[in-house]
């Protein structure tokens, strides 16, 4: 059987020095930990239990913008009052999330650190072949069933789609990941895959994610997470995608625009030039299906996955009008 | 498993006066409690001292050679008890298939050398606790001669298949009378391998006391597993006690002994102790069959008025290599519509895949997703309604059988269904009806399941404090066993339904025959009424003839018992409770076993009938054709930009004769609506064609409905009591629903969207 150490930290600090240990990972709602480790993918030497760490989850709002401590739940942040009404997408994203029980188990900080439910991934026993879970053995994905892969951000090595809608959201609005005491821009926490996909995350041994600030906007208040996916509830995106708007003062130009897109890519995927095509301009239907195929630039299908190239750029269009309309 | 009828939370006690505990009344079920407070104990739940646990190794290819196994680390990890290889398990003795066919004389290795599909179960660990067992499975490596595999039916290798006569249905001359129609429809249909995926994942615990096993199992059919693991171990049938009290759903995956128990039964005797194995979630995808993945083509030729000239029909569905399943496609096709010209036939090609099985409706569902949604595309061809072509085209009697309907309230179910759903407010047109981004369409379908009977037989007892024991060895899967055989006991007997306890899910118990075909309600119904009417009859006629009776001196004919209390017809005698006439007589109880069979069946007839499905009744034996109906009329919405496809509405009408608890019934026939919706618009597993093998073999990714997709459902019962079907005149209830579902989606996709898919399920992509 395979035994691993359990070790409870009693303090942030005993958390990082722990999380260096060799083979040590971090356990917290461990609703993809537990997971993992069932179908053989993630296999702890340590597991250090941070879920007893206090004051670490605590959500924060004022008007420079919200914090949220790593260990608060999903179903907290999704129903609190004030990320309601001055982040609607990120409320919108947690409750479009997973399910209840798991939005109930899981904490903020897990949730950036999700990971892919690329088949191939999952399945070591019958697909040997993943770079991102044997480094170097190749991908299975490429020539398998790609439905649900990335068309944006993918490299020879790995074309699994980052599945998480949070940081979606979090992306879109410049939100940052508190490393303890150094901060990284959410943008920069989540890697390409490119050579080396075992890579995911810009966190290093003995770093413990503490909390995530989102800086208070008024794009980020106006702000809205359309998903888009087979099944109505507790199914990962087919397309998703985060927006927020301000406008001018004459309520029709775009002042500032965020879009950030879900379900289509290998990572939270910011879509700049739908943004730069839109400000300055004036919010009007044809002008922004147009800008939005440039949400998708680049793209790259493996067969059953293309329409996602369609879909998504129709997702942004209607998460923008949608949030014109209530100008 | 004993249930007892107390109801929680109710401040009226239930008795027979308010009429929900009679045969058709609205009583809840009696498991709910048990279940919702977890005191139900399930199959493998059952707690044995020195129980060890086994965990199954499968095969990584789909076709091919075991060439080694190397158990060695395994063997040296901690709490292993055994690895078990093809190698060192003693050979089984093949058993007879569930007709009771004699098996061929060779033995039966439930762990393969051969490998026919990926998933097959190659070795088997067995250790103290799970935990070892499953880390030690890891350690097992075995090494493989891979050979090609026949993937699925798009595999070019597969071929036309092998023709399966006994499937061929044919009158008139259908190729001609096709060429000559003047409008003429011909479109193929498919549908994918679909999975029962209950709840409670397949498992056991075997135990062995010297020759004589007990397994606890989710059983759909215990007197025939109880038989397969009897022959598998050459032990007498008597040996072999199964027990399953609560099943966690079968929708047609339990009724069946399959190789994972084979396995757990050989690691029990071989270690002498009892063996529990429980499969993995991605283990119940290939351990055993779904739905085989189907293909058809249907062919109508009509006049211009929509009325059909002539059915083509040409049907294939996958099987294993070394196995055979036929999925009936012709079953619906043949009996919704008159037709003077017909033709089906079917082929059946074999893959490297497990041998399918069956699933809900298994032949009507995938056949009416056939003839439903090509009675459609007729309806637009022609230019009529949809369901104005339905009723041009009804089938006054059995076309196929050329017999009377025993009922067949379909023309009923179009009307109330129609009128219920407001389906005359139907714009023709497809794309006609928007909300914003969201199209609209409403479509119809009939569906459609024979009544399959059997002999059943129960044990009825009065107990010395006027209580009520029915046993059998029939199962609950959710379905209401409990329930209703208590309200048949009850009102047969006059007894307060609260006063009945019902036995179910021990092969001890009267024997049953197989959970399935939607058969066990008419059967077990008509077996208990029949008992309880025998103890009635002995009570009645000790009351009068016992001379220490207070009904002795009356001199009656007969007594009436109602509400537990026994009294002469015209209430002129004393008036005494059960307990007390059986207290005066000297008995502590009145024990009746009753059948359904013929007065004269031997003991072989009986064993068979319990065992096999070969005594089952023909549905269209002498002058009438027995079956279930139905009508859905559903509502779609379908998001132009994103080819998303929500059900906002459906109406329901079925037919399933007379029901012997509404409630229970309904609860059924929205469970079978729901499961359709899930194989229209999300079901379907998905093959590596590379592997041959299945990716998406678990909940998270081949899905199935949540509430959020499903909508309010409404669903109205136009049957009639059917007495040609069943001893109180129900017909089936369970599969009737599902049958009809699809198309009905389908056909409301295509007039939302002027789009018509005829690949299940119905994905956005097939749509943008």
């Amino acid at each position: 059987m395979r035994d691993f150490s359990y070790l409870r930290a009693s303090s942030v600090d005993a958390a990082q020095l722990a999380s260096a240990l060799p083979g040590a990972m971090l356990l917290a709602g461990g609703t993809t930990l537990v997971d993992l480790a069932k179908c053989g993918v993630a296999e702890p030497d340590t597991l250090v239990d941070i879920t007893h760490l206090k004051g670490l989850d605590a959500i924060t709002v004022d008007d420079r913008g919200a914090t949220i401590g790593a260990l608060a739940k999903m179903s907290g942040v999704a129903d609190h009052a004030d990320i309601k009404s001055r982040f609607p997408a990120v409320s919108e994203a947690l409750w479009q999330a997973a399910s209840a029980q798991i939005r109930n188990m899981a904490t903020i900080g897990g949730n950036l650190m999700q990971r892919t439910r690329c088949p191939y991934f999952r399945d070591g026993e019958n697909f040997p072949a993943c770079n991102k879970r044997a480094p170097g053995s190749g991908c299975s994905a490429i020539g398998g069933v790609t439905r649900g892969h990335a068309v944006l951000g993918t490299s020879e090595a790995c074309i699994a789609t980052y599945p998480g809608d949070l940081a979606v959201a979090l992306v879109a609005f410049d939100a940052l990941v508190h490393l303890g005491d150094r901060q990284v821009a959410v943008d920069d926490f989540f890697l390409l895959p490119g050579a080396t996909p075992e890579r995911e995350h810009a966190i290093q041994p003995g770093e413990v994610i503490t909390a995530i600030s989102i800086p208070g906007t008024p794009a980020a208040r106006r702000s809205t997470y359309l998903k888009v996916r087979d099944r109505q509830s507790y199914e990962f995106a087919a397309a998703s995608a985060a927006v927020g708007i301000e406008f001018e003062a004459d309520g029709r130009t775009i002042r500032d625009l965020r879009v950030a897109l879900g379900g289509v890519a290998t990572k939270p995927w910011r879509a700049r030039g739908v943004e730069e095509a839109l400000r300055g301009k004036v919010l009007e239907p044809d002008a922004v299906k147009r800008a939005s195929l440039l949400a998708v630039e680049g793209a790259v299908d493996h067969g059953a996955n293309h329409y996602k190239i369609e879909l998504a750029p129709r997702v942004v269009a209607r998460a923008i009008l949608k949030l014109g309309e209530t100008a | 498993m004993t249930v007892h009828m107390k109801r929680h939370g109710e401040s009226k006690r239930g008795d027979a006066s308010d009429g929900r505990e009679a045969v058709g009344g609205r009583l809840s079920r009696v498991d709910g409690p048990p279940k919702i407070t977890g005191a139900a104990k399930y199959a493998v739940e059952q707690q044995l001292d020195g129980l060890a646990y086994a965990v199954l190794v499968e095969s990584t290819i789909a076709a091919g050679k075991v060439r080694s196994i190397d158990t060695e680390a395994a063997e040296s990890a901690p709490g292993v008890l055994r690895v078990l290889t093809p190698d060192n398990i003693p050979p089984l003795k093949t058993a007879s298939d569930w007709l009771g066919t004699p098996p061929p004389d060779a033995p039966y290795y439930p762990l393969a050398r051969d490998i026919t599909f990926s998933g097959q179960h190659v070795a088997a660990v067995v250790a103290e606790t799970f935990e070892q067992a499953v880390a030690a499975a890891a350690l097992v490596k075995v090494s493989y001669d891979e050979a090609p595999a026949i993937v699925d039916l798009s595999d070019a290798k597969a071929g036309d298949g092998i023709p399966i006569d006994a499937m061929t249905k044919e009158w008139g001359d259908a190729e001609a009378a096709f060429a000559a129609a003047p409008v003429r429809i011909c479109a193929a249909y498919n549908t994918p391998r679909e999975y029962q995926a209950p709840m409670e994942p397949h498992g056991l615990i075997a135990r062995w006391q010297g020759d004589q096993l007990t397994v606890w199992e989710p059983s759909q059919w215990l007197d025939g597993m109880a038989r397969t693991y009897a022959e598998w171990f050459g032990v007498p049938f008597e040996n072999v006690r199964l027990v399953s009290p609560y099943i966690g759903g079968g929708f047609g995956s339990k009724a069946l002994a399959l190789g994972h128990g084979a396995v757990a039964a050989i690691a029990a005797r071989m270690l002498e102790r009892p063996v529990r194995l429980v499969m993995t979630r991605p283990q119940t995808f290939t351990g055993y069959g779904g739905r085989a993945a189907t293909r058809q083509t249907v062919t109508i030729g009509a006049d211009a008025e929509g009325k059909i000239q002539s059915i083509v029909h040409r049907g294939v569905n996958e099987t294993s290599i070394d196995g055979m399943w036929v999925e009936p496609l012709g079953s619906t096709t043949s009996i919704m519509y008159a037709t003077p010209n017909f033709s089906s036939r079917q082929n059946v090609v074999r893959v490297n895949s497990v041998v399918p099985g069956a699933m809900r409706a298994p032949g009507e569902n995938p056949s009416a997703f056939g003839i439903e949604s090509a009675i459609d595309e007729l309806a637009y061809e022609v230019g009529i309604d949809p369901l104005e072509i339905r009723l041009r085209n009804y089938a006054e009697e059995d076309p196929h059988a050329k017999k009377a309907w025993s009922t067949r309230q379909l023309r009923e179910a179009y009307a109330v269904g129609a009128e219920r759903f407001g389906w005359s407010k139907r714009s023709p047109q497809p794309r006609s009806m928007r909300d914003g981004n969201q199209l609209i369409g409403w479509g119809v379908a009939a569906g459609t399941y024979p009544v399959r009977r059997a002999y059943g037989e129960a044990m009825v007892r009065i107990l010395a404090d006027g209580s009520v024991e029915v046993e059998s060895s029939s199962i609950d899967m959710g379905q209401g066993t409990y329930t209703i055989l208590a309200q048949t006991a009850a009102e047969t007997l006059g007894v307060p339904a609260d006063n009945v306890v019902v036995k179910l899910g021990d092969s001890r118990f009267a024997r049953a025959g197989v959970t399935g075909g939607s058969r066990l309600a008419g059967v077990m119904t008509g077996a208990v009424h029949k008992a309880a009417s025998a103890a009635l009859d002995e009570l009645v006629a000790l009351a009068i003839s016992d001379p220490r009776s207070p009904f002795h001196a009356l001199q009656a004919n007969t007594l009436v018992v109602a509400n537990g209390r026994i009294a002469s017809p015209r209430g002129d005698g004393p008036e005494v409770s059960i307990a007390e006439l059986l207290a005066s007589v000297g008995r502590d109880r009145i024990e009746a076993k009753g059948d359904t069979m013929p007065a004269n069946s031997t003991a072989e007839e009986r064993y068979k009938n319990y065992t096999t499905i070969a005594m089952a009744l023909p549905h269209t034996e002498g002058d009438y054709s027995r079956y279930s109906w139905c009508a859905h009329f559903i509502e779609v919405r379908v998001d132009e930009d994103f080819g998303t496809v929500r059900v906002s509405r459906v109406v329901s009408a079925l037919d399933s004769g007379r029901l012997y608890n509404p409630k229970l019934a309904e609860s059924q026939w929205k469970g079978g609506i729901i499961m359709g919706i899930g194989q229209a618009l999300l079901e379907e597993g998905i093959v590596d064609r590379r592997h041959g093998r299945i990716v998406n073999n678990n909940l998270a990714d081949y899905l199935v409905p949540t509430n959020a997709d499903i909508p309010d459902i409404e669903v109205i019962s136009v049957g009639i009591p059917d007495p040609h079907s069943s001893a109180l005149g129900g017909k089936g209830v369970g599969e009737l629903a599902i049958v009809g579902v699809a198309p009905a989606i389908a056909n409301a996709v295509f007039h939302a969207t002027g789009k018509r898919i005829r690949d299940l399920p119905i994905t956005l992509e097939k749509l943008i």
